[in-house]
């Protein structure tokens, strides 16, 4: 459930009851973005639309980050999930970081979790992907 | 040769390693004066000067001509993430071609031992103060570890996983035989950073950084330069016979970059413009992959040298794993690939790289590589990709004196 004390950790995250991803949708090719575009790097279309990512999809590469920047918590999984056509980038979460229990083609779903309060008292949430039921 | 074909007269890579001493402009200059020896010639004769350095402030070129000798030619400083070598030689290139002058100058230059982690940015905010949104995505703090990860290491892994989730066979063990093979060619190269050999199980028992990538699949930070002098095919034949003995054919300078895929916003797609590139260069020279007598590709990760060798069509599409277990990319094979021992060993010295692989290449073609010398080769090609992306192609034949 979000409160007006929700922030997301990206624009693209939608919070509330039907928490999902969105992204600009050329309205000609298709083409679809997560950030803002000034024409469709595909097609030169300049007309753009929201668009809902489908909250399950398939691990198609991932990596193990055991080594990141001071202060990145390590080790955490790295991975690209075709989401229905719709490739995301995302950790893979609530999963033991290690090759036996991840793997290339696994099924998996949207998940979101606390990234902690601020001083106003808004909580921002991230997102991330955990292996399907 | 033809008046209109470009050649490689002078070429020069200083060794890479670590400089403490030397500032990018010594090492620089130091494989300008090299090269410029090398080819028979002076600073009086480049009509063009195009440099890189990735990692500097700036304006290396003109500092580089301070050191050299100013003549008042036109400068081109260029940026091109690791394509940056191969873009000044390019840029060079093409001046030729668009006949401003009949030979010209290229130098990348980098100074690196030391940096450690390439990419990805900074640590994620510890709650407190607010959350405000910023930036493209409207993030309330940085996202590398959060969303993924733009390091290097990271990305470059996820391109050889993701080539295992389309054919299958990509598995730890072979990504760090590939490295096992660069740092075997690594032991008969003088110039290389790192020179010891490795056995399969230190490099998968060494420190691991992304998942498969342990730290010698990675690209070595260094320090080095590389620079070339081209010339005109009008021009090389007022030069003398040794000098048109020695000059290497450019048969293919090929520059592409990435064209719009589906999920090139959440992985840097170093396939489809390496693909392209290597396509239209094959076109133009007329060489087929299988005339390649020695590739020198960009295996900034062990995982990055396995799709390439896919892109480059030098196996069939999908083929690259069994191809590699052939053994044709180990220096006795059919296709030996990165003889110098690659980015793995040599180094990564950015800018300089898309040189120094010319270099490598051109060594070979001169019969000048000593103990690592491919016998009897003839023509090679050099690749090099840049994030973001760059991919730049060039195939290289020995004289036909």
């Amino acid at each position: 459930m979000a409160t007006a004390q929700q922030v997301p950790l990206v624009d693209y995250l939608v919070l509330g009851d039907a928490v999902h991803l969105e992204a600009n949708e050329c309205t000609s090719c298709k083409a679809r973005f997560f950030d803002r575009r000034n024409a469709c790097a595909a097609c030169f279309g300049t007309q753009f639309s929201k668009a809902k990512i489908s909250n399950s999809g398939i691990v198609r590469s991932f990596t193990i980050v055991t080594f990141a920047a001071p202060g990145v918590p390590v080790p955490f999984v790295a991975a690209i999930i075709d989401c229905d056509g719709t490739s995301v980038r995302a950790n893979l979460i609530n999963v033991e970081p290690t090759p036996e229990k991840v793997s290339l083609g696994m099924k998996v779903q949207l998940a979101t979790y606390s990234l902690g309060t601020d001083d106003n008292g808004a909580e921002a949430i991230g997102f991330g992907y955990e292996p399907a039921l | 040769m033809a008046t209109d074909d470009i050649y490689i007269l002078g070429i020069n890579m200083t060794k890479f390693g670590k400089y403490p001493d030397k500032d990018v402009v010594d090492l620089a200059s130091e494989a300008v004066m090299a090269a410029l020896a090398d080819g028979g010639v002076s600073m009086a004769d480049i009509g063009i000067l195009a440099a890189g350095n990735l990692m500097g402030s700036g304006g290396v070129g003109q500092m580089i001509q301070k050191q050299v000798g100013q003549t008042g030619i036109p400068v081109y400083n260029v940026s091109n993430a690791c394509a940056t070598g191969a873009t000044a030689l390019r840029t060079a290139i093409m001046a030729i071609k668009a006949g401003e002058c009949d030979m010209g100058l290229a130098v990348g230059v980098e100074k690196l031992a030391g940096v450690g982690l390439l990419g990805g940015g900074g640590a994620p905010k510890t709650p407190g103060k607010q959350w405000a949104p910023t930036g493209r995505y409207g993030a309330v703090t940085n996202v590398d570890g959060l969303i993924g990860t733009a390091t290097m290491p990271g990305t470059f892994a996820q391109v050889g996983m993701e080539y295992g989730h389309k054919y299958g066979g990509a598995t730890f063990e072979l990504f760090a035989k590939i490295s096992e093979k660069n740092h075997a060619h690594s032991t008969l190269n003088p110039l290389a950073a790192y020179t010891k050999r490795m056995t399969l199980e230190e490099i998968m028992n060494d420190i691991m950084i992304s998942y498969p990538n342990t730290r010698p699949m990675c690209s070595a930070n260094c320090d080095g330069a590389a620079a070339a002098v081209v010339v005109s095919g009008a021009k090389l034949k007022t030069l003398s016979r040794e000098q048109q003995r020695r000059a290497v054919k450019v048969s293919a300078s090929v520059l592409t970059s990435d064209p719009y895929q589906e999920a090139c916003q959440v992985l840097p797609d170093v396939n489809t413009l390496t693909r392209i590139a290597a396509k239209q260069a094959y076109e133009s020279s007329g060489v087929s992959p299988q005339d390649l007598d020695l590739v020198e590709l960009h295996d900034c990760f062990a995982t990055a040298e396995l799709v390439h060798y896919d892109n480059l069509m030098l196996c069939e599409e999908g083929g690259a794993v069994d191809f590699f277990n052939s053994g044709a990319t180990w220096r006795d094979g059919s296709t030996p690939v990165n003889v110098s021992g690659g980015l793995e060993s040599k180094g990564h010295p950015i800018s300089a790289t898309g040189i120094a692989n010319i270099w490598e290449i051109c060594h070979h073609l001169r019969g000048e590589a000593g103990p690592r010398q491919i016998e009897g080769a003839k023509v090679g090609l050099a690749h090099v990709i840049g994030l973001g992306s760059a991919c730049g192609v060039h195939i290289l034949e020995k004289s036909a004196l």
